[in-house]
Order: C-alpha cells, then sequence, then structure tokens
C-alpha cells in the first residue's frame, strides 16, 4: 500500500514530469522562468493548487458525475461525466480563489511571496490536466491526493531546473534569431531529454 | 479601426500566437506525433476559438467588468464541451488518441487572451476574424511541426507510408526520439529561429552584451 504509493509519487515526479513529458503549464512555464526566486515561487504556488484541486476534482466525479452516482437519490441511470470539464475548471478557479483569500487573512507572509502567481494558476494547464488525468486513469481517493502532490512537485522542480538554466544563458553569446525564446525551447527539449533516462525505471 | 484582412492575416506570421506571444503551446506540442491528430486539434481549436470570440463580443457590453473571466471560462468550457462530446461520438479512435488534450483546449491561453485582448474590444464580426486568424497562426505551427515529427519518426503521413521502415524489410530507419517529447521543443526552437531570421524585428534584445574580443589570438 505504502509502496504503492511512494510508487506513484515517484512516477509524478519523474517519469510522467506534466511539463517536460506532458507539455502541461507550458505558457507559464516559459514565461516565469527567469529568475530563480520567481520560478520558486510559482512551483510552491503550483504544489499546493495541484495538491487540493486533484483530490477535490476526484471527490466531485466520484460522487457527483460518475455513471450511477445518484443512485441513492433514485437517478441509477444518471450520467453527468459530460459536465466534468466545465465543474473541474470552475472548481480550480474557486479554489484559488478562496486559497488567495484564505492566505491573505491568515499568512500574509505567504501571500505576499505567492500573491502574483495565484491567478495566474487558474489557466496553467497543470492544473486541469492533472485532474483530467486523474479522471482517465480512475485513481482512488487516496491515490489522487499522492498524484496531485507528486506532480506538483514535478513541476516546479522543471521549472526551478529551466530558470537556473536561463540565468546562465544570458550571459552568452547566442545567434540572434535564436536569443530568448527560440534557446529557451532548446534548453526545455535537454532537460526533457535528460527526464527521460528516468522512463527506464519500473516502480 | 484594423482592417479585417490585417486582422485575418497579421497573426499568421507577423504576430504569431505561438512563435511571438507565446501562448497556448501547452497542449500543442503532444498532439503532433501524427498528421492526422494534429489536423483535428487544430480544427476543434479554431472552431472554439471563433465562436468564443463571437459569443464573448455580443456579450462584451453586458458582462460585468468584475467576473468576465469567469463568464469568459464558462463560455470557452461550454464550446470545448461540444467539441468533445462531438468527437467521442463521430471520431472515437482520434478522440483517445488525443486524451486528455481535447479537455485541455479551454486552458489554451490563445483563446483566453483572444477574449480578453480583442473579442471584449471590437464587434462580432471583426472578432470571428481575429479567431480565424489566430486559429490559424497556430496551426500553421502545429503542421509544421507534424510535418517534421510523423515522417521521421515512423516514416508516414497521415497513416500513408512514404518511407519503408527497416523492419518492414525498406532502408529507412526510423528516428524514435522524433516520437518523444524533446523533438517537439527542438523543431519549435528552430522554427522560431527560421521565423525571426526572415523577419529580424522580432529578434529579442541581448540582456548583456558581449564585448568584442580584442585579443589577436584565441585564448591559449
Amino acid at each position: 500500500m505504502v509502496e504503492e504509493y511512494i510508487g506513484l509519487f515517484i512516477r509524478a515526479v519523474f517519469i510522467e514530469n506534466l511539463a517536460l513529458a506532458f507539455f502541461l503549464g507550458m505558457c507559464t512555464f516559459i514565461a516565469v522562468s527567469k529568475k530563480i526566486e520567481t520560478a520558486l515561487g510559482l512551483g510552491i504556488a503550483v504544489v499546493v493548487v495541484l495538491g487540493l484541486a486533484t483530490p477535490v476534482n476526484n471527490l466531485i466525479f466520484n460522487h457527483l458525475l460518475r455513471e450511477g452516482a445518484w443512485a441513492w437519490a433514485g437517478f441509477p441511470d444518471m450520467d453527468l461525466s459530460f459536465l466534468g470539464l466545465l465543474s473541474y475548471i470552475g472548481v480550480i478557479a474557486a479554489l484559488v480563489q478562496i486559497l488567495e483569500m484564505f492566505l491573505d487573512r491568515f499568512v500574509p507572509v505567504l501571500y505576499n511571496a505567492l500573491g502574483v502567481f495565484l491567478p495566474l494558476i487558474t489557466v496553467n494547464c497543470a492544473i486541469l490536466g492533472g485532474s483530467l488525468f486523474m479522471v482517465e486513469r480512475d485513481y482512488t481517493f487516496g491515490e489522487s491526493v499522492v498524484f496531485g502532490l507528486g506532480a506538483g512537485v514535478g513541476w516546479a522542480l522543471a521549472i526551478v531546473a529551466l530558470a537556473g538554466i536561463r540565468e546562465k544563458l544570458k550571459y552568452s553569446d547566442i545567434p540572434e534569431g535564436l536569443r530568448g525564446l527560440g534557446i529557451t525551447f532548446i534548453a526545455v527539449g535537454l532537460i526533457s531529454l535528460g527526464f527521460m533516462s528516468f522512463g527506464g525505471i519500473d516502480i | 479601426m484594423a482592417a479585417p484582412k490585417e486582422v485575418l492575416l497579421n497573426p499568421l506570421f507577423d504576430n504569431n500566437p505561438i512563435a511571438l506571444q507565446v501562448l497556448g503551446i501547452c497542449s500543442a506540442l503532444a498532439v503532433t506525433i501524427s498528421m492526422s491528430t494534429t489536423l483535428v486539434m487544430c480544427a476543434a481549436v479554431i472552431f472554439v476559438i471563433c465562436m468564443s470570440n463571437m459569443a464573448v463580443s455580443v456579450l462584451r457590453t453586458r458582462i460585468p467588468n468584475n467576473i468576465r473571466i469567469i463568464v469568459q471560462m464558462t463560455i470557452i468550457a461550454s464550446l470545448v464541451i461540444v467539441v468533445d462530446q462531438f468527437l467521442r461520438a463521430f471520431a472515437y479512435d482520434i478522440s483517445r488518441a488525443l486524451s486528455v488534450f481535447v479537455g485541455l483546449i479551454i486552458t489554451n491561453c490563445i483563446i483566453m487572451g483572444r477574449a480578453e485582448a480583442f473579442a471584449m474590444q471590437n464587434g462580432p464580426g471583426l472578432s470571428f476574424l481575429d479567431g480565424l486568424g489566430n486559429g490559424l497562426g497556430y496551426s500553421v505551427i502545429l503542421i509544421l511541426v507534424a510535418l517534421f515529427r510523423e515522417p521521421l519518426g515512423s516514416g508516414t503521413i497521415m497513416g500513408f507510408e512514404l518511407f519503408r521502415t527497416v523492419n518492414d524489410g525498406g532502408w529507412f530507419v526510423p528516428n524514435g526520439m522524433m516520437l518523444l517529447a524533446p523533438s517537439a521543443f527542438f523543431i519549435i526552437g528552430f522554427l522560431i529561429w527560421a521565423i525571426r531570421a526572415r523577419k529580424p524585428e522580432q529578434v529579442e534584445e541581448a540582456e548583456y552584451q558581449i564585448a568584442p574580443n580584442v585579443q589577436y589570438r584565441e585564448a591559449m
């Protein structure tokens, strides 16, 4: 049981890294990776939101949307899973808003550190992607907690790594057309190639 | 007010949503392994972006400013649900192959970005054209990437055999990396290089100038 969860966690962090293997959250990944500090802030925010949103969406899917979820109320054939996308994105938007208000009221230090990044996270595909993968792979509640946290940690790791490389890259002499965006893509490709080497590990 | 032709054609190369504005790469790269999934994805995105731009533009004077993001999100999510259900009904195999990436059209930043930046200020007709232009700009890059990845990775295009692979007794040794994630990043990086070589005004300023080499010989 525990080993299974550890395996799932490691798979989510390294082998099935959301950013590098599935290209999720690329827009913010490229846009907010110029400095290590900001990348770290965004990374932590993503871990928190992904770790909360995936289990919540798991509960919503299993208890409200799945075929037969309303059997107790006398609707054994009702299948609301087509409403999935709308409810996941609603949950994520609401969760981000609540988290923002909660942090503002009770943990102002963290709020000041993460403040700018929280609204950005609603449209980060990594969060929605985490929920969709959870539904597609039919995770249980416990698995979805582990998967959400692992996927968040993997994404944070990837963006901090990229920010570290970009901080050094700006001192180097790069061909004109490749400067900025172009070389960033190629650097991401190389990191992704590095992460592929975890692929052979069997857990 | 921008001319309709500019609105339609500008996003293709001059102001490409992927290559210049870095929007919408999220759901884009993973589907470019084969040409057929790419085309379906492009069609889905063009449909959603045109319709959402038009809907947002029609409603733009009625949407209260504070909740506009939620309203836009709901419009986009509803359109994506329509596309998702349609694909599941009529093209089940491709819907399987695209897996979660159809749903991820919701968080495709191009669509939110255009709704927020263009459709909130312009009439429905122009917004539709803007959506079409940006959707096509997105498709151009996706199709170019797929055009490299599918033939080099598996020797086929749209499922038809282009080069006979070694496993089938031919001469072509497929490049396995083209089927993996990193190749898409490399190809987009080089595409950006190519576009900027043609259009030097898109080149970014360097943060630091490299001092010219004043020594006569290379450092020993």
